[in-house]
């Protein structure tokens, strides 16, 4: 690969952490953080995609970055005060930025029409500029011994102080070997002074030797740049910022700038003398005793001033409480940056190692070593270090959820704002690691429960107003780990789920009889099956009708479950569990037909070796199984699948309950049960494809591969197939 | 590396033929990974018959197709004798099940003739070309339209 374009990778990289920082930095302020370094933080962290996108030169996302750095160091600087709403536009100007970034990465540019209209809008507060501070009074107006009344007058002149003023600064720049060493090019910096103003360049080559005895990897040259420019000192500073301890460079401002005042400052202070002095006229005569009228100062307020945004004292925060204040995290941990393909690699071998182990334990267990005996002593110490060094690597791929955590608030913005709700997303746990494998699927149902829970769950502040409460909602994503497993919940304060409605709904459907008995919580379940979808418009938001039931059957495709409970008036909370990695799967080792198959063990309810009176015919070729009071449809794994065309008798074999999203209960039906194990999940799409009925593959202890059933798509199957029975439109006890 | 056969270049291309349903075929040596012998497979619900199952090739899944059977020829009885010759096609490998691998071919493009038109669909569709080398007719297999769902015939 090309080397620039190695680096424009990191690049890309960094900027998605910085923009992460960015990110959180607003959102700590915007809940009413106050410490002042955040400021710097965010500040820093444009700065840094600015500084990294012009060594790629790419314009649109420099520019943009530029004035939204110009706003931000404004605010650093003191001059616009930091106010809720200004708060609100920095986070959709990250938006912006993040989008330009995006767009940047695949090679293109960001929206013209958006980052043009947010441009704008920063600059507005760009040029707001601050409220003019009252000049300060006079505190002792005591006449002196000639009994001359001096009015010491401060005039506060923000607009010759701040504003636009040339003045030529000289800049001698040494760069020493260091610099070339780190690859800066002393070239660019002085082309980067250039961008300021107008530049006078001289090349100060004194220090340069013979030619005998010139050393090319020495710096020998320095410059003295000559710069007119009206920008802050701190401005010039910056572009060294990036070869600091790299050269030495002085910047001195000169003594006599060549145009003091410019035009438009002019009129302000003769304008200021005149309202003085008309103030006194009526003064002694003789010295002309500058005695300035505060009042008439004050009723004069400098023209040059943009009267346009007012600018308001320094806001107070509003909310009450941060959720996670950025102190309480490690901020220095000593990282290594790794390809994750390589982990991926280590894992796959370790996966290996696993399998290998278990054949070799098999082969020698075939070799009548006793468990007791010094090589079984040894295979079992070998299996024991495995598992440690599988665990030991699973953790390295282990993720914190903060990098799915950090897109949901502008999602959660984007959403209350297409539905008129203000929202305030709380999220906890975000540290919680869960594997490489989950993170890429979780940010899907995720962000389907985020939507839900704001178009569905959360009122409109009018709404919230008339049922007494604060008009703006709350949502909470927290992640934690619980038995294993890595929990979810998405919550949200609203009005709950109408229950009666969706029983209605549900009825209206055919999903339930209208006389089913449901207890709440089944109620509220029902809105997880296909083709529910309670939103009276159909909106572009939650989807059309394809929500929470798709939400559910990706959820179960990684081996997790979801719920939902809800308190009418109170809100509602999605509980989402997924297994902590996908590379592993416990599973129950079945055979069926001569093939060995593995039923993940989330699916199944329990086993049993049912007794030939529980076992009915139903139909020519259907079967039902008496399990306790309840019928459950008998599912023949093998004809199913067409390992073989007779049915097991149940009797004869094995019975698995197995809870499917599609069928509601069923009884699949095997040879023999091996037992439980964990096995190394093997995609068969990598060199195959998919195959009906079957979710993955494993290899077991003999080397052979074994398929993963994919119950739900079994059940499913076994619906299709032409002599089913009759299936009860929804098993209600689920 | 599946270049069409009729390339006006006079590139030589080395190509390994191999015996199955009596018949001789090869495959451009550059798309094979490796050659071994043949174990028994788990077989695959749902696929058509030429998927012979699913082998571990040294962790990953490796999908098993008997050529015989791919290009209507009577299936292949596996035996000890029996090869598996492992293909790449894009990012994927397949095992392919033969009955013996025969020889390393190396010709140049003009050797090759394009397939006559015999009547039988299937087995012209898998061929790129004829090879005649002394009185042997070789026929290459172009392993790119094999696999089923790339050739759009998704179980």
């Amino acid at each position: 690969m090309d080397e620039l374009e190695e680096i424009k990778i990191t690049f890309f990289q960094e900027c998605d952490e910085l923009l992460g920082d960015l990110e959180s930095g607003l959102l700590s302020i915007d809940a009413g953080d106050t410490e002042p370094e955040l400021v710097n933080a965010v500040f820093r962290a444009v700065h840094s995609v600015k500084g990294g996108a012009g060594a790629f030169g790419l314009e649109a996302l420099v520019r943009f970055a530029h004035v939204f750095e110009t706003l931000l160091d404004n605010i650093r600087g003191g001059k616009t005060a930091l106010r809720p709403d200004l708060v609100k536009l920095l986070l959709r100007a990250a938006d912006v930025l993040a989008d330009h970034v995006a767009a940047a990465k695949l090679g293109g540019e960001g929206d013209a029409a958006s980052t043009t209209a947010m441009v704008e809008e920063l600059e507005t507060w760009i040029s707001g500029g601050p409220a003019p501070s009252p000049p300060a009074l006079p505190a002792d107006l005591q006449p002196n011994e000639d009994g001359i009344v001096f009015k010491p007058v401060t005039l506060t002149l923000p607009e010759v102080d701040e504003g636009p003023r040339e003045e030529v600064w000289t800049i001698t720049f040494q760069p020493m070997d260091e610099l070339y060493a780190k690859a800066n090019e002393a070239g660019l910096l002085i082309r980067e002074i250039e961008r300021l103003g107008k530049i006078d360049v001289e090349l100060l080559d004194d220090a340069l030797p013979i030619f005998d005895n010139l050393d090319p990897e020495t710096a020998h040259f320095a410059w003295k740049v000559r710069l007119r420019t009206d920008v802050p000192e701190e401005k010039i500073r910056e572009v060294f910022e990036f070869v600091e301890g790299h050269c030495s460079t002085t910047i001195v401002r000169e003594a006599s700038p060549p145009v003091l005042v410019e035009a438009d400052a002019g009129p302000d202070i003769a304008a200021i003398i005149a309202a003085a002095q008309a103030a006194n006229m009526e003064a002694e005569p003789a010295f002309t005793p500058l005695k300035v009228d505060v009042a008439a100062v004050e009723s004069q307020p400098p023209v040059a001033l943009a009267p346009a945004a007012p600018v308001a004292q320094v806001a107070q925060p509003t909310s009450p409480r941060s959720p996670q204040p950025p102190q309480g995290e490690k901020v220095n941990q000593a990282t290594i940056r790794v390809d994750p393909e390589r982990i991926d690699k280590l894992i796959d071998l370790v996966g290996e190692l696993v399998i290998n182990q278990a054949m070799l334990a098999q082969r020698v267990a075939g070799h009548g070593f006793a468990a007791s005996s010094d090589v079984g002593r040894g295979l079992d110490e070998l299996e024991q270090l495995t598992r440690d060094i599988q665990d030991s690597v699973m953790a390295i791929r282990a993720q914190p959820v903060k990098s799915v955590f950090q897109r949901m608030p502008r999602l959660v913005r984007e959403i209350a704002g297409q539905t008129g709700k203000q929202v305030r997303l709380v999220t906890d746990g975000e540290n919680t690691e869960v594997d490489k494998t989950v993170i890429e699927r979780i940010s899907e149902p995720i962000t389907h429960m985020l939507r839900n829970a704001i178009d569905h769950g959360l009122e409109t502040p009018e709404e919230r107003v008339a049922a007494g409460k604060p008009t703006e909602g709350t949502v909470r994503l927290a992640a934690l780990h619980r038995g294993g497993r890595i929990v979810i919940e998405v919550g949200d304060d609203g009005k709950g789920i109408n229950r009666p409605r969706v029983r209605q709904i549900a009825i209206d459907r055919g999903l339930i009889a209208a006389d089913a008995q449901l207890t709440d919580e089944e109620v509220d379940n029902l809105i997880f099956l296909p083709g529910f979808s309670t939103a009276s418009t159909v909106s572009d938001i939650s989807g059309r009708g394809v929500g929470m039931d798709v939400v559910r059957k990706s959820v179960q495709g990684l081996g997790g479950r979801i719920s939902i409970s809800s308190r009418p008036g109170f809100g509602s909370t999605f509980t989402l569990s997924l297994p902590l990695t996908l590379a592993v799967l416990d599973g129950m080792v079945i055979d069926v037909a001569g093939q060995t198959l593995v039923v993940p063990l989330t699916a199944i309810v329990e086993s049993l070796r049912p007794a030939a009176a529980e076992v009915k015919k139903l139909g020519a070729q259907g079967g039902v199984l008496a399990v306790r009071d309840a019928y459950v449809p008998l599912v023949d794994i093998g004809r199913v699948l067409g390992f073989q065309t007779t049915e097991i008798d149940p009797a004869e074999g094995v019975v698995l309950l197995v809870d499917s999203e599609v069928g509601g209960r069923a009884a699949l039906v095997a040879d023999s049960i091996h037992g439980q194990r964990q096995v190394v999940i093997k995609s068969l799409e990598s060199n195959y494809q998919q195959v009906p009925g079957i979710a993955a593959a494993t290899i077991l202890g003999d080397g052979r591969v074994a398929l993963i059933l994919d119950v739900d798509a079994l059940v499913a199957m076994r619906k299709r197939e032409p002599l089913r029975m009759p299936e009860p439109s929804i098993q209600a006890a689920e | 590396m599946n270049q069409p056969a009729n390339i006006g270049a006079s590139e030589r291309r080395e190509l390994t033929s191999f015996w199955t349903g009596e018949q001789e075929y090869c495959v451009d040596i550059m798309s094979v990974r490796e050659i071994r012998g043949w174990s028994a497979a788990t077989p695959l619900p749902q696929s058509p018959n030429y998927m012979r199952g699913v082998i571990n090739l040294r962790g990953a899944v490796l999908p098993i197709m008997d050529l015989a059977e791919r290009l209507d020829l009577p299936p292949t009885q596996p035996s000890e004798r029996s090869v598996i010759i492992v293909v790449q096609v894009g990012e994927r490998l397949v095992g392919l099940l033969v009955d013996a691998v025969s020889d390393i071919l190396s010709i140049t493009p003009d050797q090759i003739q394009p397939t006559p038109d015999v009547g039988c669909d299937q087995s012209k569709a898998f061929i790129r070309g004829l090879i005649t080398i002394d009185d042997r007719m070789v026929s290459e297999i172009a392993v790119e339209r094999l696999l089923p769902d790339l050739e759009g015939l998704a179980a």
